[in-house]
């Protein structure tokens, strides 16, 4: 690992390795390439860490079964759900920000801000986003939660695990895979109503009348959800996820993270002795809090290891025993490994503020300041009508019975509002140029609401004008709105007889 | 390679295989059992497929699967569907008067898609896939027209073709080689009349005689003025565009030997929508009238 706490080697023990792989595995006959998953039954806990938590996973999974429900007037020709990607007409709108394929480059640079801001969360406070915003965590937290209604806490679903196949095992069984099932399939559901208005698609997936693909999404999700949060949870962080292996280059020596003071635990001991031989004995008492609250199966008191994603959960475990023993709380906390030689030197550790901004944050944090102030300027100046240009080459231009050349020009005619506009077409260039459109008697053409229209346009430059005689020229086309007078230009070339 | 009793690596405590090449030994991290078993799933999933789809070569096929499944039918039953979801549309298109069809009406919008597709299957091959022409066929984005360039001059010249014998309401243009009936001085003196009416160099002295020539033997058909008739198909001569070339010796050439034109009848090939397809295509091309 990339930090390599003293106490690793001290402990003697496996970070690399799967959670609780030695058990059982150091008999010969056991001996195998492939482990079992052992089975975790995370105690419930209390704590500051457990209420954010909470916290967290109320809001960000209310975020996500009640966007697709907010309701948003564009006016009557456009969709009023706040947020929907439209993938059949290809838009996709959040509240009052509509992007069009060729903006893409928003989505693009929200997925940059996106990755910084992992970069930057996950060098100042390590694994984060794992321990406290990930989907897997938050849904495990939720399928933790209504197995302990169901089944009761640690020891009881121990017991159930153990016990045989009885009425009463089989109808806790079945009610907690029911809820899981319930939770899968409004999990899945939600995130089919992104893709279509919500309220219609609702009804149609009642009433059998959606689309096959929502039925087979709502479906693969619910089996994902499923499984991923009830069934395999960790092993998704532990074997899955390429997110450990990568936050390691992200780590320093300053980064915060979730670690055990092992020089005021160490040595461990019961309480009993702590009171005989104080002075051998460290403030650990070996109770296992901190292990029987880790949704990893993990022991913090290992070290830092692959496998922890920071849920602070074993710190709301300890203070709790800590404060119970009327000693100081933190003896699993959030340290930073530079603060360690301080504090085995018997100072405070310096404050987290300190740790925080750094070079290598502030950094990263003026990255993702730019980004983000680059994607609002780009949203601000972006025009609301649009144009593209593409010259016809094939003929480079046409001779007219008159002798006049002709050039052709196939225009693409962008309409952001939510309403028809009309749009003027001028012409900046050679005197001698004549504009026409393709079967318009004028210059004006009706763009409709949130659509494009492709229209040609004709150049003509008469026989013996400069334009006809020579090679290219240059020209500029100006498309105004009719009703906001907002105007924008393409530059184009104009191809004579003397283009080769 | 040592033996195989478990044995367990001294730095990290971690359980070695038991294999051992020149000291170094290789640690054992097992791999979750599920991994394992998704492997089975894949390999049990692979030969699933090639049993339900074509998968295994034979010496001259390959086994076909006990779906039936085969990407022609897939394609087959694509264009089927989009067929029938046409089918209202293609055939409004069939029994439009295109002269009257708005350009606002969805019908119209699809003929000129349409006829886009039946333009580079049949017409590009002489008339280029822009549409310019070449030498000897005529370019369909310019404003002159040897039969007419309204849509119902255009669906005619489709539909029947041009010096065919498959369609008796074929258009028919006749222009005598007149290397058989002038004498070389008279062509020469019609070759100088013919440059001077599109405004080219010319001899002065031979157009004069040129003038009377033209004015009995060529007028009847390319007019007076020379500007052409399309009831005739014969060409504006007074215009900048040549179908065969426009300078002395490739007037010359056209005077002596007579240009005819070919053009299959493609009523007789396409059905009633991809004709009148084909003509909108061409229409909105820049040319029509």
């Amino acid at each position: 690992m990339f930090i390599n706490w003293a106490v690793v080697n001290e402990m003697g023990t496996q970070p690399h390795s799967a959670p609780r792989a030695h058990m059982g595995m150091s008999d010969p006959a056991n001996s195998s390439l492939y482990a079992a998953r052992e089975p975790i039954f995370p105690r419930d806990v209390k704590g500051k860490f457990r209420r954010l938590k909470w916290a967290i996973l109320v809001v960000t999974l209310g975020i996500y079964y009640a966007m697709p429900w907010i309701r948003w007037d564009r006016g009557p020709e456009l969709p009023n759900q706040a947020v929907l990607v439209d993938l059949a007409n290809r838009r996709f709108y959040w509240f009052w920000i509509e992007i069009w394929p060729h903006e893409f480059y928003f989505v693009a640079g929200l997925l940059i801000m996106a990755g910084l801001g992992l970069f930057l969360f996950t060098s100042a406070l390590g694994r984060v986003w794992c321990g406290y915003a990930c989907p897997q965590t938050v849904w495990t937290d939720l399928f933790l939660l209504v197995e302990r209604k169901v089944e009761g806490d640690r020891n009881n679903q121990l017991r159930l695990l153990k016990s045989k196949w009885t009425f009463k095992k089989v109808r806790l069984r079945m009610t907690k895979w029911t809820l899981w099932l319930l939770i899968s399939v409004a999990t899945g559901g939600a995130w089919v109503f992104y893709f279509a208005d919500a309220p219609t698609l609702l009804k149609d997936l009642f009433t059998l009348n959606a689309a096959p693909v929502a039925y087979s999404t709502v479906a693969i999700l619910t089996a994902t959800t499923f499984i991923f949060g009830g069934f395999m949870r960790e092993q998704v962080c532990i074997y899955m996820c390429p997110w450990p292996r990568i936050q390691g280059a992200m780590m320093d020596d300053d980064t915060l993270t979730v670690a055990y003071r092992d020089w005021r635990g160490e040595p461990r001991g019961k309480a009993r002795k702590h009171d005989a031989t104080p002075e051998l004995v460290g403030d650990c008492i070996d109770c296992n809090a901190c292990v029987n609250v880790c949704p990893m199966g993990i022991d913090i008191r290992d070290g830092q290891q692959m496998e922890c994603i920071t849920c602070a959960l074993c710190i709301d475990a300890c203070d709790e025993i800590m404060t119970k023993l009327g000693r100081d709380r933190g003896l699993v906390d959030y340290l930073a490994l530079s603060d360690e030689p301080r504090e085995r030197a018997g100072n405070p550790p310096r404050s987290a503020w300190y740790h925080i901004f750094r070079v290598r944050t502030l950094l990263y944090t003026a990255i993702w300041g730019f980004f983000g102030l680059a994607l609002v300027y780009a949203l601000f100046i972006r025009p609301a009508i649009d144009i593209t240009v593409a010259p016809v080459r094939n003929p480079q231009y046409v001779t007219l019975s008159d002798g006049g050349i002709r050039n052709a020009y196939d225009i693409r005619l962008r309409n952001k509002h939510g309403e028809a506009r009309a749009f003027e077409f001028q012409l900046v260039g050679d005197e001698a140029f004549t504009l026409r459109l393709e079967g318009e008697d004028d210059l004006n053409v009706l763009v409709g609401a949130d659509a494009t229209e492709l229209q040609r346009v004709y150049v003509v430059a008469p026989r013996g004008s400069g334009p006809a005689e020579t090679g290219r020229t240059d020209l500029r086309f100006w498309v105004q709105d009719m009703v906001s007078g907002e105007r924008v230009y393409k530059d184009s070339l104009f191809n004579g007889k003397g283009t080769e | 390679m040592a033996d195989h009793s478990s044995q367990h690596d001294p730095v990290t405590g971690t359980e070695t295989t038991g294999h051992d090449w020149d000291g170094i030994t290789e640690l054992n991290t097992p791999l979750p059992r599920w991994w394992l078993w998704t492997l089975y799933a894949t390999i049990v999933w692979g030969i699933g497929y090639t049993i339900a789809y074509p998968a295994w070569p034979l010496v001259s096929s390959a086994t076909q699967g006990l779906l039936g499944y085969s990407t022609r039918a897939e394609v087959a039953e694509d264009i089927e569907r989009v067929n029938a979801q046409n089918s209202e549309i293609s055939a409004r298109l069939a029994s439009a008067d295109l002269s009257t069809l708005s350009r606002d009406d969805p019908a119209y919008q699809f003929g000129v898609s349409g006829g886009a597709a039946v333009f580079r299957a049949h017409c590009s091959q002489c008339h280029g896939a822009g549409a310019a022409g070449a030498v000897g066929y005529p370019n369909l984005l310019d404003d002159a027209w040897l039969w007419g360039g309204t849509l119902e001059e255009i669906e005619y010249t489709v539909t029947h073709g041009i010096r065919n014998e498959q369609d008796a309401d074929a258009h028919w243009s006749e222009m005598p080689a007149f290397g058989e009936i002038f004498s070389g001085e008279e062509i020469g003196m019609t070759t100088e009349y013919v440059l001077s009416l599109s405004g080219q160099d010319h001899d002065a002295a031979m157009a004069e005689g040129g003038a009377v020539l033209f004015a009995e033997n060529c007028a009847s058909c390319h007019g007076e003025e020379a500007m052409g008739d399309p009831s005739v198909g014969a060409p504006s001569l007074a215009d900048a565009i040549w179908l065969y070339g426009g300078d002395r010796a490739d007037i010359e050439y056209s005077i002596i030997n007579a240009r005819f034109g070919v053009m299959p009848a493609w009523g007789l090939r396409l059905s009633e929508e991809d004709v009148k397809a084909a003509t909108l295509y061409v229409h909105q091309l820049g040319g029509g009238q």
